[in-house]
C-alpha cells in the first residue's frame, strides 16, 4: 500500500517537472514572438523603459498608422511597395517551385532514368549549401545579367532555393500512392495524364499543399540573400523593409515592430487556409490497410 | 465477342526473361484460371494482357485484333487489383462510376448502370461511404462492380481473394462464381490458390517459370498431370513422389520393394527407366478406410509417424522405402503415432513420371 502511495506521488512529481520544463521551453520560444507583438502596440519610450515595463501601459494602433501614413506622424517607408514586392516574389516563386516540384517529385517516384540516385542526392547536397555563401557569386552574376534590384532575379533564386525541397517532399508524397491506382484509372479509360490529374494529383495535394507553405514561407521570410539583391522600391522586399527603421542613430523599434507583426499575419492567415488540405492519410482505404 | 490468343509472348526485363514464349487460346466467355508459384509469370502475363507491361515479342490478340501496342484503355478490358486499388478520394458510387464518366456517358446513364452494379453486388447501402470506410469483402466487391459497371468484353482478376481471410474468400469464390454465370465474360482470373483454380475455372493454365506446363479443365489436370510439377501443385495435400526404377512389369522402390505397373501405363515404360511413382495421398489409405477398395492395388505394412485428425478424415505421415508420404485415412478413426497399418496403394490411380524430363510416361 505504502509503495503504491509512493510510486503515485512520484509519478504525480514527474509530471509536475514534465510540465515545468515544457513550460519554461515554450515560455524561451515563445517569449521573443509575444514581444515582438506587444512591442508593435506601444510606444518607443515605454519599449526602451529601463527598467523594462512587463505590463503594457499604453497600448494603441499608432505604430500602424505611422507605417502606412495616417496621423500625424509618420515614417517615410513605402511599406505598401515592399508588401506588393513581397507578395508577387513570394507567390510566383512558390507557384514556380510546386510545378518544377510537383513534376520533379512525380519523376523521381515513379520513373527509372539514369543517375536517378546521383541527381536525387545532388539535390539533398544542393540544401546543405548555406544560401549566404552564395550570394558573392549570385550577385556577380546577377549585376552582369541585369538582374540585381528586380522582383525576376529574386525569384529566380528563390525558386532555386526551393525546389530542391519541395521535388523531395513531393516525391515522398507520390510515393506512397500505390502505382495500382493510376493503372485502374488507366483500365477504366484514363490516358496517363488524366490518371496523374483525377487520381494522384489529388491524393498528393496534402504534400503539394505542405511544400507549398514551406517554399512561400521561405521565400515570404528571406532576408540575406534579398538584402545582397535588392536596391529600391522596384524589389524590396517586407524583412530588408525593416532595415529602413533603422537610422544612422536611431533605430525605431517600435515601427520595426509593426512591420515584423504584418509580416507575420500573411504567412499565418496562409497557414491557416491551408492546413485544412493538410489532411494526412487520404491515401488509406483504397487499397488493401 | 472476346476471345484471347496469346502468340509466343516473350517478356523480359532487361536481360532477365520472365515469360519465355508462351502460346494460349482463350475462348469467348471462357473462365481461364493461371496458376503457379510466385514468380512463374503468371501476373505478367495478365498485366501483358491488360496493357500495363510492354510485351517484348509475340502477339497479344483480343477479339482477333492485335493489342500490342494498344494502352489499357483501348482493350476493352477491366481489371481487378490484388489490393483492390479503390480510389480513395471518391466514395463507393463514384468509383463504380468512374470509368464511365471518363468515356463521358450521360450522368443518367451512368447512375442507371452504377444502381444495376450496386443491387447486383449488393452495395446500395454502401454506396456514399469511402473505401476507407468499407471492409475488406466489401472493398472487394466494389472493386468487382468497378470492374463489370463498364461492360467490358474481357475481366482480368490479378489474385482478387489473397487479401482476404479464408472465410471470406470462400464466400467471394462463390460470388466470383455466380458473377460469371451472370454475366458471362471472358475471364482471366491470376492465382497461386489451386483450390480458386479448381473450383473457379473452365480451363487451368499452369504456369512455371515462364511456361506453361499443362491447359486442361480441372478434373483432367487434376486426373492426368502432365508433369511431376503439376500432379504436385494441383491437389492438397499434394501427390507424394516416389524415386524408383522400372525392373520388367514392376516399379522399384528406392529399398528394392517392388509393386506393379499399374495396367494403365504399361507399354509406356522401358526396363531400367528412372521414373518418380507419383500417388495422391486419398488413394494410400489403411485397409477399409480407402475411398476405394476395388481394382489393381498393393499392400504395405507401414508405420504411422504423424496423424493429423481432421474430423471425419486422419492426415497420416508415414515411409515407403525410406521417403516420407503423406496418406489418408476415411472415417473418424484415432490414429497413434507408431501404430503399425496395413495400407493400400489404389495402383490404378498412380502416375508415372520420367525422372529425367518430369513429364508423365503416358501423354494424356
Amino acid at each position: 500500500m505504502r509503495v503504491s502511495v509512493e510510486s503515485r506521488a512520484s509519478k504525480q512529481a514527474k509530471k509536475v517537472a514534465l510540465w515545468l520544463t515544457t513550460f519554461m521551453l515554450m515560455l524561451v520560444m515563445c517569449l521573443p514572438g509575444l514581444w515582438v507583438v506587444l512591442s508593435a502596440f506601444r510606444p518607443n519610450r515605454e519599449i526602451l523603459a529601463k527598467p523594462p515595463v512587463w505590463i503594457p501601459e499604453d497600448l494603441s494602433l499608432i505604430n500602424f498608422g505611422k507605417i502606412f501614413g495616417f496621423g500625424a506622424e509618420q515614417v517615410g517607408i513605402p511599406v505598401g511597395s515592399y508588401f506588393t514586392n513581397s507578395l508577387i516574389i513570394a507567390l510566383t516563386s512558390t507557384v514556380i517551385a510546386l510545378i518544377i516540384g510537383v513534376a520533379g517529385g512525380y519523376a523521381f517516384a515513379r520513373y527509372r532514368f539514369p543517375f536517378k540516385g546521383g541527381l536525387f542526392l545532388g539535390l539533398m547536397l544542393f540544401r546543405a549549401v548555406p544560401g549566404i555563401a552564395l550570394s558573392l557569386p549570385v550577385f556577380m552574376m546577377w549585376s552582369k545579367l541585369g538582374l540585381v534590384d528586380t522582383k525576376m532575379g529574386l525569384i529566380i533564386v528563390y525558386v532555386s532555393l526551393n525546389v530542391p525541397f519541395t521535388i523531395w517532399l513531393i516525391d515522398g508524397f507520390f510515393r506512397q500512392i500505390p502505382l495500382s491506382l493510376s493503372e485502374a484509372a488507366q483500365v477504366d479509360g484514363c490516358n496517363p495524364w488524366q490518371a496523374f490529374w483525377k487520381i494522384e494529383f489529388p491524393l498528393a495535394r496534402s504534400g503539394i499543399a505542405s511544400a507549398g507553405v514551406f517554399a512561400f514561407l521561405t521565400s515570404w521570410n528571406e532576408f540575406a540573400l534579398a538584402s545582397q539583391l535588392t536596391r529600391s522600391t522596384d524589389s524590396k522586399t517586407l524583412p530588408v523593409g525593416l532595415l529602413d527603421f533603422t537610422a544612422q542613430f536611431t533605430i525605431d523599434w517600435a515601427g520595426m515592430c509593426a512591420l515584423a507583426v504584418i509580416i507575420i499575419i500573411p504567412a499565418l492567415i496562409l497557414t491557416f487556409i491551408v492546413q485544412k488540405h493538410l489532411i494526412a492519410g487520404l491515401t488509406f482505404g483504397g487499397v488493401k490497410g | 465477342m472476346a476471345e484471347i490468343t496469346l502468340e509466343k509472348v516473350v517478356k523480359k526485363y532487361g536481360a532477365t526473361g520472365v515469360v519465355h514464349g508462351i502460346d494460349l487460346a482463350i475462348a469467348d466467355r471462357e473462365f481461364v484460371v493461371l496458376v503457379g508459384p510466385s514468380g512463374c509469370g503468371k501476373s505478367t502475363t495478365l498485366r501483358m494482357i491488360a496493357g500495363l507491361e510492354d510485351i517484348t515479342g509475340g502477339l497479344v490478340r483480343i477479339g482477333g485484333k492485335v493489342v500490342n501496342d494498344l494502352p489499357p484503355r483501348s482493350r476493352n478490358i477491366s481489371m481487378v487489383f490484388q489490393n483492390y486499388a479503390l480510389y480513395p478520394h471518391m466514395n463507393v458510387r463514384d468509383n463504380l462510376g468512374f470509368g464511365l464518366k471518363i468515356a463521358r456517358e450521360p450522368p443518367a446513364e451512368i447512375a442507371k448502370r452504377v444502381t444495376e452494379a450496386a443491387e447486383m453486388l449488393g452495395l446500395t447501402p454502401l454506396l456514399d461511404r469511402t473505401p476507407a470506410e468499407l471492409s475488406g469483402g466489401q472493398r472487394q466487391r466494389v472493386a468487382m462492380g468497378r470492374a463489370i459497371v463498364r461492360n467490358p468484353e474481357v475481366f482480368l482478376f490479378d489474385e482478387p481473394l489473397s487479401n482476404l481471410d479464408a472465410k471470406l474468400r470462400g464466400q467471394m469464390r462463390a460470388e466470383i462464381k455466380k458473377l460469371h454465370q451472370k454475366v458471362p465474360t471472358t475471364v482471366v482470373y491470376v492465382t497461386h490458390d489451386q483450390v480458386e483454380a479448381m473450383t473457379l475455372a473452365d480451363r487451368i493454365v499452369v504456369m512455371r517459370d515462364g511456361h506453361i506446363e499443362q491447359v486442361g479443365t480441372p478434373m483432367q489436370v487434376f486426373n492426368h498431370p502432365q508433369t511431376a510439377f503439376v500432379a504436385t501443385f494441383i491437389g492438397s495435400p499434394p501427390m507424394n513422389l516416389l524415386a524408383s526404377t522400372i525392373v520388367g512389369d514392376a516399379v522399384r522402390l528406392a529399398d528394392g520393394s517392388t509393386v506393379p505397373v499399374p495396367d494403365r501405363l504399361r507399354g509406356f515404360v522401358r526396363d531400367g527407366m528412372s521414373v518418380q511413382l507419383g500417388i495422391r495421398p486419398d488413394d494410400i489409405s489403411p485397409l477399409g478406410h480407402g475411398l476405394s477398395q476395388d481394382g489393381p492395388g498393393a499392400e504395405l505394412n507401414l508405420t504411422v509417424e504423424l496423424a493429423e485428425p481432421l474430423g471425419m478424415e486422419s492426415l497420416i505421415y508415414t515411409r515407403i522405402a525410406g521417403q516420407e508420404v503423406q496418406a489418408k485415412l476415411y472415417g473418424p478413426r484415432i490414429v497413434a503415432p507408431g501404430e503399425k497399418l496395413t495400407f493400400r496403394l489404389a495402383l490404378d490411380r498412380a502416375h508415372l513420371f520420367d525422372a529425367a524430363t518430369g513429364k508423365s510416361v503416358r501423354a494424356d
